[in-house]
């Protein structure tokens, strides 16, 4: 799986993954985002239109994510999750911990 | 004297002249110097001494069969015609004469090519229609044999006759032919393959009288029958064994080969990345401890239906433990998050969740979410661990699937589980031959290919479970299919000498006529004998002209088996493909060699005329040459043939 870094808007940092987030590529993603928040963006977009699966690890990196992102006093979105992520996110509720946004352009307009 | 007796006596006599003029050809009458020509003609020698002695063997007990008793009472009978291109009348017809067969029976059309005005010309008619089902989509069809096994598992009579789409069955063919089964170890019976739309001079060879005839009745004499995939009869119970057994070796070696693999796998896995999480280390310890447990199972012969479940329970398990331990760090993650929101901000509209961790915990534990699966490796030897065949739409397979000709695996494996097999000499169907040269050499070749598959894959010689004849007469068989390459140096050797004046052999005086002559003429008159008066000459024209064919046979067959690429399958079309004419391109090889020959016989001539070339040596040779253009001449009729035409359209 891989990982690619986009900076929109001057302080929005989007993360677009591709493959599948599983319980190999979960610590790359944790990795990635706290590279970022370390730069200086806090808030992070984690665009999913390219990940056609996700497992209970891969859960995990986005719940620790969305941790770091809030401790440096910013936030974790998500955007175009895929049916498989979708469903996952729902069952659990974490659809509400986790905000799905329609694009990483709008994801921090409010 | 005895029709046999005397059979048997030309038998030892052939063989005995054979082993007499190929033993001389060996030790005194190798051109070595020659070596190029004499080697291979001496092997192509020794090899139809060989075939010979096995034809010999064959017919040794060729004898007639006692009529068997009446057929039993109240026998359940499917009567099962495959097809998959033939016209719907054609298959129809044969349904229908099948639908007229006294004896009580059910007919099924058994459609491959899944077409619906089939099923309505069956329905509409009361014939039973089966097709594959979706468990066949994407998995290996497995032919003809694929299409009785699908079948199979759809009806449920004890006896099965198996009719190809072209051979329409008399009415009487189960009354002849039930009474062998009251012989509880009986689980085959073969009738002749005779077809009517072919003139008596049969063009392209389609008759096959030594075959449906002293071949059958001899491999009959010695426990051998074969089955020839049409107008034989089959018992399921014999068929269901074999499936059986085969099911059981099958897993049996696929899960001793997967569980292998997996320790292999599980041992490469240690260096990945994802194996310095602690929790998937400890996973990974926990299923290779269940994988080592079930080996040393599988050595103590447990049965594998347990060995897997618990191996699988164990490695769920281990899942879930990997599984517990991402919720358990994503409960504390967001017990974090909240504190966060609540301390930052208490209007937050983020924070009145309730999370419920644990209603998931069983869906990503799932086999189809486990995060083992990551390690894609460790997903796909763990998955190989099945009992259910998955690469297979049945599990259970009852025809046997190693070759394009099913019928030869299955008999063989019949008579390796101790099932007897019965050749019934009687016509009871009457079949339809192909009518054009395109797809007799189709069918031909696949022949060929299917027996050198099943050489390649179960040599009939090491089969340990049959007596010695039998493995004998399969043998002879697959043998005669080698034939091709003796042919090559058959029409090679009076070429090399007519042209280069280069002779395999160093003597052609009377030393040489008076070993070979006698051999010949036996080899002759053995065919004469055997087959009863019965032309044989066709087939014997044959054997030599499609030697591409044969050799193509072999080929395809060696690089299937050995090197894992396709065969290149075709079905034999069962009627006449359209042509504008003659398709010489069918026959170039041959053609090739016609041309040498001709070629040969010229500057033979020139060269005894003008060269002072060897007369006698020349004369041979130029016999030889005649012969084999003789031989090859079968091809032109066969190749202009025009299909059949009834008498009396014929003199219209």
């Amino acid at each position: 799986m891989k990982f690619r870094t986009e900076i929109i808007d001057s302080n929005v940092a989007v993360i677009h993954g591709d493959g599948r987030l599983n319980m190999v590529s979960a610590p790359t993603l944790r990795e990635v985002v706290g590279d970022v928040i370390a730069a200086g963006q806090n808030r992070v977009v984690v665009n999913l239109s390219g990940v056609e699966f996700m497992d209970s690890s891969g859960l995990g990196s986005l719940v620790g994510c969305l941790k770091r992102a809030r401790q440096a006093g910013g936030d974790l979105r998500i955007s175009a999750p895929t049916a498989q992520v979708a469903m996952v996110l729902q069952l659990s509720n974490l659809d509400r911990v986790l905000i799905t946004v329609e694009s990483a352009h709008t994801a921090y307009t409010d | 004297m005895s029709r046999l007796l005397t059979l048997r006596i030309v038998v030892v006599l052939t063989v005995l002249f054979g082993v007499n003029y190929v033993t001389w050809r060996w030790l005194f009458s190798v051109n070595w110097a020659a070596w190029w020509i004499a080697v291979p003609l001496i092997i192509a020698e020794t090899y139809s001494l060989i075939d010979v002695g096995l034809f010999g063997m064959t017919v040794w007990r060729a004898g007639t069969r006692k009529a068997p008793g009446a057929p039993p009472v109240g026998a359940t009978v499917d009567v099962l015609i495959t097809t998959y291109n033939e016209p719907i009348s054609l298959v129809m017809d044969t349904a229908r004469a099948a639908k007229r067969i006294t004896y009580p029976h059910r007919t099924w059309i058994l459609d491959d090519g899944a077409r619906p005005e089939m099923r309505a010309a069956a329905e509409a008619e009361g014939i039973g229609y089966v097709m594959r089902g979706d468990e066949w989509l994407d998995r290996p069809r497995h032919a003809k044999a694929g299409n009785l096994n699908n079948a199979l598992a759809l009806t449920e009579g004890e006896f099965l006759l198996i009719l190809d789409a072209d051979q329409i069955p008399r009415p009487n063919i189960l009354d002849n032919t039930l009474g062998y089964f009251a012989d509880d170890r009986v689980a085959l019976v073969q009738t002749p393959q005779v077809f009517s739309n072919v003139p008596a001079n049969d063009p392209l060879g389609s008759q096959a009288p030594l075959f449906y005839g002293p071949i059958q009745q001899g491999k009959d004499g010695w426990g051998a029958a074969f089955f020839c995939g049409s107008n034989a009869l089959l018992r399921r119970e014999a068929l269901m064994q074999l499936g059986i057994v085969g099911y059981v070796r099958a897993v049996d070696h696929s899960i001793g080969e997967a569980l292998r693999g997996a320790t292999r796998v599980l041992r490469k896995t240690r260096s990945h990345p994802a194996a310095r999480n602690p929790a998937v280390a400890a996973a990974l310890d926990e299923v290779t401890a269940a994988v080592a447990e079930a080996r040393a199972q599988v050595t103590r012969n447990a049965p594998l239906a347990e060995v897997t479940y618990e191996l699988h329970r164990r490695v769920d398990a281990a899942t879930a433990s990997i599984v517990a331990l991402d919720l358990a760090s994503m409960e504390s993650d967001l017990r974090d998050i909240r504190a966060l929101a609540v301390a930052g901000d208490p209007d937050s509209a983020h924070t009145d969740y309730v999370v419920d961790l644990k209603s998931v915990s069983t869906l990503l534990s799932t086999r189809e979410l486990s995060p083992l699966n990551a390690l894609e490796a460790v997903q796909r030897m763990l998955a190989s661990i099945s009992m259910d065949r998955p690469g297979e739409a049945q599990p259970v397979m009852p025809l046997a699937t190693i070759s394009v000709t099913e019928d030869m695996a299955t008999s063989m494996r019949l008579h390796g589980l101790g099932w007897q097999s019965v050749y019934h000499h009687e016509l009871l169907a009457d079949g339809l031959a192909p009518e054009d040269m395109g797809t007799m050499l189709t069918q031909r070749l696949r022949w060929g290919q299917g027996t050198m598959q099943v050489f390649l894959r179960e040599n009939p010689l090491s089969q340990r479970d049959m007596s010695v004849p039998q493995r004998l007469m399969y043998f002879a068989t697959m043998w005669s299919y080698l034939s091709g390459f003796a042919a090559v140096v058959y029409f090679a050797a009076p070429v090399v000498y007519l042209v280069f004046g280069v002779l395999p052999v160093t003597t052609l005086a009377f030393d040489f006529f008076a070993r070979f002559i006698p051999f010949m003429v036996l080899n002759q008159l053995l065919f004469l004998v055997a087959a009863r008066g019965v032309p044989t000459w066709r087939g014997q024209q044959y054997s030599l002209a499609l030697f591409p064919v044969w050799i193509k046979a072999c080929t395809t067959a060696f690089n299937n088996v050995v090197l894992g690429k396709p065969l290149g399958f075709a079905v034999t079309p069962k009627t006449r493909q359209e042509s504008t004419g003659p398709r010489w391109g069918l026959i170039a090889p041959q053609l090739v060699v016609m041309v040498f020959l001709v070629v040969a016989i010229v500057v033979g001539s020139i060269r005894v005329v003008y060269f002072d070339a060897d007369l006698l040596a020349t004369g041979v040779n130029l016999a030889w040459a005649v012969f084999d253009l003789v031989v090859l001449s079968v091809l032109f009729q066969a190749i202009r043939y025009k299909g059949y035409q009834p008498e009396e359209t014929r003199q219209e």
